[in-house]
C-alpha cells in the first residue's frame, strides 16, 4: 500500500514545484529567525528572496552540527519554546549534545513519513508492531512508535534491552514486525537460539532496522536467521529522526520523503554537486518543518541518489545504503562516537598527548570497542596496582562521557603505527 | 643502601623479555636478579642491573618504558626463618611493602628486594636491628 499516493507517485516536475515553493518559505523563516545562518548569508550577500526554486539551493550555504552545538540548547529553533512540544537529543557525545525541537505539526509531519516508511517495508494496519528502539531522547523509539500509531497498526512499546523479554512477547502477542537496530536483530536470533525457539514458529514477518550502518550479507543473515523481510530505515535528529528514508518491499535504496526533505549529493573535496548517480556526500535541507529548520545540513554519510522510477510505483528518489562517512565518526551499538572524544578524554587526563588506537571489532553480533594506550614514561608506573587503576580510570572515563563501554590495553610506546608523522587513530574490523 | 631497581613495562607478546636481556647483554650489563609482575595484558619487568642508569638510557634508547624505582636489598643467612626475622622487623616498625622478591646463593646467603612505601624508613628500621643491607658497589659481586 502506498500511504500518500499524490505524492509519493508525483512526477518530478510536480515534485519540484512543490520543493521549490516549501523552500522558499523554509529560507524566509530561518533569515529571519536564526542570527547564525543569516550571518552566513550576509557573509556570500545572498538575501532570502534570491532563492527563486529549488536550482538555488547549491547557492546557499551549509549547516553542521558544530553550528547545533554552538546554538545549544535552543538557538537554532525559530519558534517560541510555547510552540515547541517536544525535545530530543543525540546521544553519546562529549560535552553539549545536539538538541532538536519539534512542534505539534513537525510531529505529525513525523508521523507521516515514518507511516509512509512502514507502508514501503509492506506493513499494514493489522500488524502487531514490536519497537524495540530506545525509548527517550533518542529519536528511534518514539519516531516509530508514533508512525505505527497513525497507521493504524498496534504499537508494543517495549523500547531496548531486555532480550529474553522481548521474545517472549513475540511469542505472546505474535508480534509480526520488529523495530530495532540491526545488530541487535542479530543478538535477538542468538538469544532465541539459546532459548530453544525457532522463528518458524514466530509471526515475525518484517523487520524494520536502522540507526547503524548494515551491509547486504548482513541483511541476508539477518533475513535467514529470523525469516523476515529485513529493511533499510534511515534518519537522523537532526533532520527529523528515522522516516527520512526507507526501502520498499523491492529492496534497492530508501526512497527518501523528499517533499519534507530535500537530498543533495556533493562531491566531497569540492562540496559541489556530482554527477547524477556519482558517489558523494549527503547533504538534507528540512522544507516543512517549523522547530528547527535546517538547511543544507551535512549528513558526512556517503552515498548516491537513484532516480529512476521504482518497480513499487513510487516515483521518490532513493537513496542507497550509506557506503561510510566523510568524517571519521563510528557507530558503535547505535551511539555515535568521534576518535577526537576519545583524545579529549585521554587529554583531560594527563599533561601531555597520549598515542592511542581505536579498533572495533564485530564480536559475534555486538560491536565492541577496543582502545589501545600507549603507556608513556609519564604515566609508567612499576606497581600492577597503578597501571590497573589507570586502566580503570580510562575505561570509567569514556564510558561517563560517550555513554559507551571500551576494553582498555594498555600497550608498549611506539607500537602504534604512525604514518607520516600522525598516529593511525581508528582500525575498523568489523565485516559489514 | 638503597638501590635503584629498573623497571620496564612490557606487552605480553612473545620474545618481548629477550628483546630486553639481548639490549642489556650488548651494553654489557650484568643481572642480578629480576621477576615480572604479570596481568592479563600487561607485565613489569623489574631488575636489578650492574648499571641501572646505563640500562634505563639503553632500553629508552630503544623504545621502552622504563623507570627506576628505589629499593632496598636486604641480606639474610641461608637457613629456615631468616625471612620469617626481617618480616617481623617490617611488621613491628610499620614498615609497608609494596611488593618484593628473593633469591638465594647455597654459601653466601639469601638476598631479599624490598619495595616498602617508605625506603629511607626501611632502611633506618633495618639498621636498627642490625640486618646486613647491600650497598650498591657490592651488586657486582653478586
Amino acid at each position: 500500500m502506498i500511504w500518500n499516493e499524490k505524492i509519493e507517485c508525483a512526477s518530478r516536475d510536480e515534485m519540484a514545484a512543490v520543493q521549490s515553493e516549501r523552500l522558499k518559505q523554509t529560507v524566509q523563516r530561518i533569515y529571519h529567525n536564526i542570527p547564525s545562518y543569516r550571518a552566513k548569508m550576509q557573509e556570500i550577500g545572498m538575501l532570502p528572496g534570491d532563492v527563486r526554486s529549488v536550482e538555488d539551493l547549491k547557492k546557499l550555504p551549509f549547516t553542521n552540527k558544530t553550528d547545533l552545538r554552538d546554538n545549544y540548547p535552543f538557538g537554532m529553533f525559530t519558534v517560541p519554546m510555547s510552540e515547541i512540544v517536544r525535545v530530543h537529543a543525540s546521544s553519546g557525545t562529549t560535552g553539549k549534545p545536539t538538541v532538536v525541537g519539534y512542534t505539534r505539526n513537525d510531529l505529525s509531519m513525523w508521523a507521516e513519513v515514518v507511516t509512509r516508511s512502514l507502508c514501503m517495508s509492506g506493513v499494514t494496519r493489522n500488524d502487531i508492531v514490536q519497537v524495540a528502539y530506545g525509548y527517550g531522547l533518542f529519536t528511534g523509539g518514539l519516531g516509530l512508535h508514533y508512525g505505527t500509531e497513525n497507521l493504524g497498526a498496534t504499537v508494543i512499546p517495549i523500547s531496548g534491552g531486555n532480550t529474553q523479554k522481548q521474545i517472549q512477547l513475540m511469542q505472546d502477542f505474535g508480534s509480526s514486525v520488529i523495530a530495532c537496530t540491526p545488530s541487535y536483530a542479530l543478538f535477538l536470533a542468538e538469544v532465541m537460539q539459546e532459548m530453544g525457539i525457532d522463528p518458524e514458529e514466530l509471526k515475525l514477518r518484517v523487520g524494520i532496522f536502522g540507526a547503524e550502518p548494515w551491509s547486504e550479507s548482513m541483511r541476508k543473515e539477518i533475513e535467514a536467521k529470523l525469516k523476515l523481510k529485513a529493511i533499510d530505515i534511515y534518519g537522523l535528529s537532526e533532520v527529523i529522526g528515522p522516516g527520512v528514508s526507507c526501502e520498499c518491499e523491492h529492496q534497492v535504496g530508501m526512497h527518501v520523503n523528499e517533499d519534507h526533505f530535500i537530498p543533495e549529493i556533493l562531491d566531497t573535496e569540492t562540496l559541489q554537486p556530482v554527477a547524477p548517480g556519482e558517489v558523494g556526500e549527503l547533504v538534507f535541507s528540512t522544507i516543512t518543518k517549523e522547530g528547527i529548520p535546517i538547511l543544507r545540513y551535512r549528513t558526512r554519510d556517503l552515498t548516491r541518489l537513484i532516480y529512476d522510477k521504482c518497480e513499487c510505483g513510487r516515483t521518490l528518489v532513493r537513496m542507497e545504503k550509506c557506503k561510510g562517512r566523510s568524517d571519521d565518526m563510528l557507530i558503535i551499538r547505535g551511539v555515535n562516537v568521534f576518535p577526537s572524544q576519545i583524545e579529549s578524554v585521554l587529554l583531560e587526563m594527563s599533561e601531555t598527548e597520549p598515542h592511542y588506537l581505536l579498533i572495533v571489532e564485530r564480536e559475534g553480533t555486538l560491536d565492541v570497542l577496543k582502545l589501545m594506550v600507549e603507556v608513556q614514561e609519564q604515566f609508567f608506573s612499576d606497581e600492577v596496582r597503578e597501571l590497573e587503576k589507570l586502566k580503570k580510570k580510562i575505561t570509567h572515563n569514556i564510558q561517563s562521557t560517550l555513554g559507551i563501554s571500551v576494553d582498555v590495553k594498555l600497550v608498549e610506546p611506539k607500537t602504534i603505527e604512525r604514518t607520516a608523522g600522525k598516529a593511525k587513530r581508528v582500525i575498523d574490523n568489523r565485516k559489514i | 643502601m638503597i638501590i635503584k631497581q629498573v623497571s620496564v613495562f612490557l606487552e605480553n607478546k612473545s620474545g618481548r623479555l629477550n628483546e630486553v636481556t639481548k639490549i642489556l647483554a650488548d651494553a654489557e650489563i650484568n643481572l642480578s636478579a629480576f621477576t615480572i609482575a604479570d596481568t592479563s595484558d600487561f607485565g613489569i619487568l623489574r631488575m636489578i642491573v650492574s648499571h641501572p642508569d646505563k640500562a634505563c638510557a639503553v632500553l629508552k634508547e630503544n623504545e621502552f618504558s622504563v623507570k627506576t624505582t628505589d629499593v632496598v636489598l636486604a641480606k639474610t643467612p641461608n637457613k629456615p626463618g631468616s625471612l620469617s626475622k626481617l618480616l617481623d622487623i617490617l611488621q613491628k616498625e610499620e614498615v609497608f611493602i609494596e611488593y618484593m622478591y628473593a633469591f638465594s646463593m647455597k654459601d653466601e646467603g639469601a638476598v631479599t628486594v624490598i619495595r616498602p612505601t617508605r625506603v629511607e624508613r626501611c632502611v633506618e628500621m633495618l639498621q636498627k636491628h642490625k640486618t646486613e643491607l647491600l650497598r650498591a658497589d657490592e651488586l657486582y659481586q653478586l
